[in-house]
């Protein structure tokens, strides 16, 4: 079996060259196709490939799901200022393992995609910012734009165009943190890495002050084949409101875990059961994390007609995130999980607001308590209310992403909890 | 209000029920003080950026999504803004809990107790019992060096020091390390604060008990201390600050602001020389006779055979030395006094001078100046020119052996030898300390400190600021205008000066640099001379 596992109902766009070594370099990026869409792209112009983005219904695959095209199309025009195109690499959000394969099975789609870009916003510069951690998936980039550079693929006067695009790789200290775009931008500019107020948004005060646009790696690595193909032939899959295809990283309790790439929409139940192998050991499903961490967990049965398009999972009462369905089966002891992610949002707030800073800290020594086997009823009480208090109060939704496990496993698992609580009880295992 | 609103460049919005008109581009924080509406605050600081990241002074704006931190979102037409809306409140309580998390509660020991913002908010609002039962995280303290300890429990890491360090002051030493809730200010080297020039400000803008002054530490309790609007008698800049007294003793000096001369700031050197102001051995009655025939008199007694003297040589030579630290109403009545009795041959001041001046580069306006002395312009507007070196000695060789009338007034003579004066017709040593060159004073007059008097100094941008009486003077030492002004009055005739504000008028009719002034005119914010005067 070629790269972990493929199965015969996902649509390879972005993971064609998944598990192929040869795919790490231009010729044989070229050969699934790769420097098409730059080429395109230059051939149509700056606002034609804003436009075929706009059309494609591409959404951000970062987790907020905000619509490509018309986040380039906030850029200025004239502004006379130089443009920044940041991607957003510090992949970190817990679950989520899509941008890696991306970067080190294809680094020159991402390349591509910095590419085409940066093309459509009128930079004339990209930083990519990488995760502290990802050492080989830097590696495997480094030397990628090394060739592309040489090729003249990147840099001055790209593929004769006229057009100048250069790239720099910038390699974050592993802040978590350093993922929420203007945290990016503090710590890409040397500062703490701490996320800024907004207004002014990026498009208008970003990096180094200038105009900025920021995007997630597979956002931009999926722009070369829309603009290559036209938004037309990217909207043969997905939904109206979620078009196109997306990563999905499943991890958990699934008998083959891994990337899958899928057209949106696509059952839930579908991808555990059949893409995924069904449950290990046969065990029963409790609950799944479908976006990642930050997301409001679902029960199983919140899961049956879920469908994984932003529109459905929102439906089912939680979010699609980036995509990173973490399945969780029957043993699983619901309150460690989510004091364990508790512990995660503490440790990783920059600190700048207050209720990030004292409620994710104070949340997880509340969680630990019940944990073990200290906690009263109101304590649930007092969980859910620092939540709301953490909820569309502060910079950035750090704090947020911890409130929406708290407030969904109390709601969705109080009978863990409870047995914890009275009885001493824990509910499953490890 | 109807023809304000139409004005282009401001706006109108209602707060809390209130219609409110205030110019483009003001914060909902600042539009709400206007209306006496205090939005609770930590970050934010008038002085300083605004990094929005304490989140209580989230307010509620019809139509927005969700609460907005006031400090950062400008006020604009229409807006309907709500600051104690339920949502309001229970976010602010939110938070006021949060703070209290980590936050030791060592109020009774804490110097910041009684001023402490928040102390005061979680009296006002927060809740009546604290739901956190987790053992609290403990950094201990931290000597930043300078005059500054660092309490990191009682930090609410609102980052105004670093900012100030940053910003205002143009010498980042200070940062925030680590994150979360293990977040916490500290120095980059291992100096800290030594030698900063401004550090001390950063103890005034703490809103919390974690920076606090080496100096004041333990010292008096804030609701002990009484406050008087006073001037920085340090340097010819002319600080507006508070002295902070407890006992009749000056425990501290706090800047007050004022944009026209220091912000919201002073320097440490202004800040920390403030001891001499409660120096004990005061002169505390008049003395009549000169050397060994000294003997103390009352106020009456003494004025009157100094009357007597005066009267007896009519006519002679006046030589008259003042001093840069006196206020303006006593220096002018004196060299009044000098020319109704004779002919003022010379009357000079002696100023220490620093080597360089020291500005704070945030707020360009306000330099620690060479003249260390708060009155060295209103010394020169008056008539007095400068004399001697750089350290306040010298210059006094015409003066020592002058044969006429002498009159020191405020200057201590420290450097000068014991027959200073001995040739004199008349001396009269006018001054809050007993000197070895007053020996041969014929008439030795306890006068009081700019602390324990009311008057004006004239600072080095030509503003006339004026300062209040803070302490009691000690045994009956009177201010100097009160005591010349008795003896102009009973020259010339007419009536004595019965305040420092009579004492002034006086000045306004006769110099023209103080036309049109007054006390009144002048206020708590000052007034700017005509810069031909200045």
């Amino acid at each position: 079996m070629a790269y972990p596992y493929r199965h015969d109902k996902e649509v390879r766009v972005l993971s064609e060259g998944f598990g192929d070594p040869a795919a790490r370099t231009v010729e044989g990026w070229k050969r699934y196709g790769g420097y098409q869409g730059i080429a395109r792209a230059l051939e149509i112009g700056r606002d034609a490939t804003i436009d075929e983005v706009k059309n494609s219904g591409l959404r951000g695959r970062g987790g907020a799901g905000f619509p490509t095209g018309l986040k380039w199309s906030f850029m200025p025009k004239d502004s006379g200022r130089p443009h920044y195109m940041l991607c957003n690499a510090d992949e970190s959000e817990p679950g989520t393992f899509k941008d890696r394969e991306i970067i080190r099975w294809t680094p020159h789609q991402l390349i591509e995609g910095c590419l085409v870009g940066s093309y459509a916003i009128g930079a004339s510069h990209c930083y990519i910012y990488l995760r502290g951690e990802f050492f080989e998936t830097t590696n495997v980039l480094a030397r990628a734009l090394e060739e592309a550079y040489e090729k003249g693929l990147v840099g001055r006067d790209i593929m004769g165009s006229g057009v100048d695009i250069d790239m720099t790789l910038h390699v974050g200290a592993g802040a978590y943190i350093c993922g929420e775009e203007t945290g990016l931008m503090n710590s890409l500019e040397g500062r703490r890495g701490e996320p800024r107020i907004k207004p002014p948004f990026p498009a208008a005060v970003g990096a180094f002050g200038m105009p900025s646009t920021i995007n997630n790696v597979e956002t931009l690595a999926a722009t070369p084949h829309i603009v290559r193909h036209g938004a037309e032939w990217y909207r043969q899959w997905g939904t109206e409101k979620s078009p196109g295809t997306k990563l999905f990283c499943v991890s958990g309790h699934v008998n083959r875990p891994g990337n899958y790439e899928l057209p949106l929409g696509f059952p839930m139940m579908e991808l555990i059961e059949d893409i995924c192998g069904g449950m290990r050991d046969g065990k029963a499903l409790k609950a799944v994390i479908p976006g990642g961490s930050s997301v409001p967990i679902m029960s199983a049965d919140d899961c049956r007609s879920c469908t994984l398009c932003y529109e459905g999972v929102e439906a089912a009462g939680s979010l699609l995130g980036c995509a990173s369905v973490i399945v969780m089966d029957e043993n699983t002891d619901i309150v460690k999980q989510v004091r364990r992610m508790a512990y995660f949002y503490a440790h990783e707030s920059c600190g700048q607001c207050t209720p990030c800073r004292e409620g994710t800290a104070w949340a997880t020594r509340i969680l630990r308590r019940i944990e073990d086997g200290l906690g009263t009823e109101d304590d649930l009480d007092t969980l859910i209310e620092i939540s709301e208090q953490m909820t569309g109060t502060t910079i950035c939704v750090l704090s947020d992403s911890l409130a929406m496990p708290i407030i969904s496993s109390i709601e969705k698992f109080r009978e863990d909890y409870l047995a914890l609580i009275r009885r001493g009880e824990r509910v499953g295992a490890a | 209000m109807a023809d304000v609103s139409r004005r282009a460049d401001t706006v109108t919005l209602t707060i809390d029920g209130h219609e409110v008109n205030v110019p483009k581009g003001t914060s909902l924080l600042h539009a709400a003080e206007t209306l006496g509406i205090e939005v609770p605050h930590y970050c934010y600081h008038p002085g300083l950026s605004a990094p929005a990241q304490c989140r209580i002074c989230l307010v509620e704006v019809e139509g927005a999504p969700k609460l907005q931190p006031s400090c950062v979102t400008m006020a604009q037409d229409g807006q309907v803004v709500h600051t104690e809306s339920p949502s309001a409140k229970r976010m602010r309580q939110g938070v006021l809990e949060f703070y209290l998390v980590n936050h030791p509660l060592d109020c009774p020991i804490c110097d910041m107790s009684g001023e402490c913002k928040l102390q005061d908010y979680v009296f006002d609002e927060g809740r009546e019992q604290g739901r956190a039962r987790e053992p609290k995280r403990v950094f201990g303290r931290d000597d930043f060096g300078g005059d500054v300890f660092y309490y990191g429990d009682r930090c609410v890491m609102c980052t105004r020091c670093v900012r100030f360090m940053d910003e205002v002051a143009d010498d980042a030493r200070l940062t925030v390390v680590e994150r979360g809730d293990r977040a916490v200010i500290d120095t980059f080297f291992e100096s800290g604060l030594d030698d900063a020039s401004f550090a001390g400000n950063i103890v005034d803008i703490c809103p919390v008990g974690a920076l606090v002054s080496k100096d004041f530490l333990h010292k008096a309790r804030a609701w002990d201390l009484d406050h008087t609007p006073s001037i920085c008698p340090n340097c010819s800049q002319g600080c507006n600050i508070d002295l902070h007294a407890r006992d009749n003793l000056v425990q501290r000096l706090k800047p007050r602001e004022n944009q026209e001369v220091n912000g919201h700031w002073m320097c440490d050197y202004g800040r920390a020389n403030y001891e001499w102001i409660n120096r004990a051995g005061r002169i505390e009655s008049p003395g009549v006779g000169r050397g060994g025939k000294r003997r103390a008199a009352d106020w009456q007694t003494a004025l009157g055979a100094l009357l007597d003297r005066l009267r007896e040589i009519e006519g002679a030579g006046v030589r008259i030395v003042g001093s840069p630290f006196a206020s303006n109403e006593a220096l002018g009545t004196l060299h009044r006094l000098g020319r109704a009795v004779g002919n003022v041959t010379e009357s000079v001041f002696r100023c220490r001078r620093a080597e360089d001046e020291d500005p704070l580069p945030g707020f360009p306006l306000l330099v620690r100046r060479r003249d260390l002395a708060p009155n060295v312009d209103g010394a020169s507007i008056l008539g007095f020119e400068p004399a001697g070196s750089d350290d306040a000695t010298g210059g006094l060789g015409a003066a020592a052996s002058h044969d006429g009338i002498l009159v020191v007034l405020g200057d201590q003579l420290g450097d000068q030898p014991e027959d200073f004066g001995a040739d004199a017709s008349l001396y009269v040593y006018l001054g809050t300390f007993e000197s070895p060159a007053a020996r041969n004073a014929d008439f030795v007059l306890p006068v009081t400190t700019f602390a324990e008097e009311d008057g004006t100094f004239v600072n080095a941008q030509g503003r006339v600021q004026r300062f209040e009486q803070g302490l009691q003077a000690p045994g009956s030492a009177r201010p100097a205008w009160l005591v010349l002004g008795a003896l102009l009055a009973a020259v010339e005739g007419g009536n004595p000066p019965g305040s420092a504000a009579d004492a002034f008028a006086a000045l306004a009719v006769e110099y023209a640099a103080f036309a049109g002034l007054s006390h009144d005119a002048i206020g708590t914010a000052g007034a700017v001379l005509e810069p031909a005067h200045a």
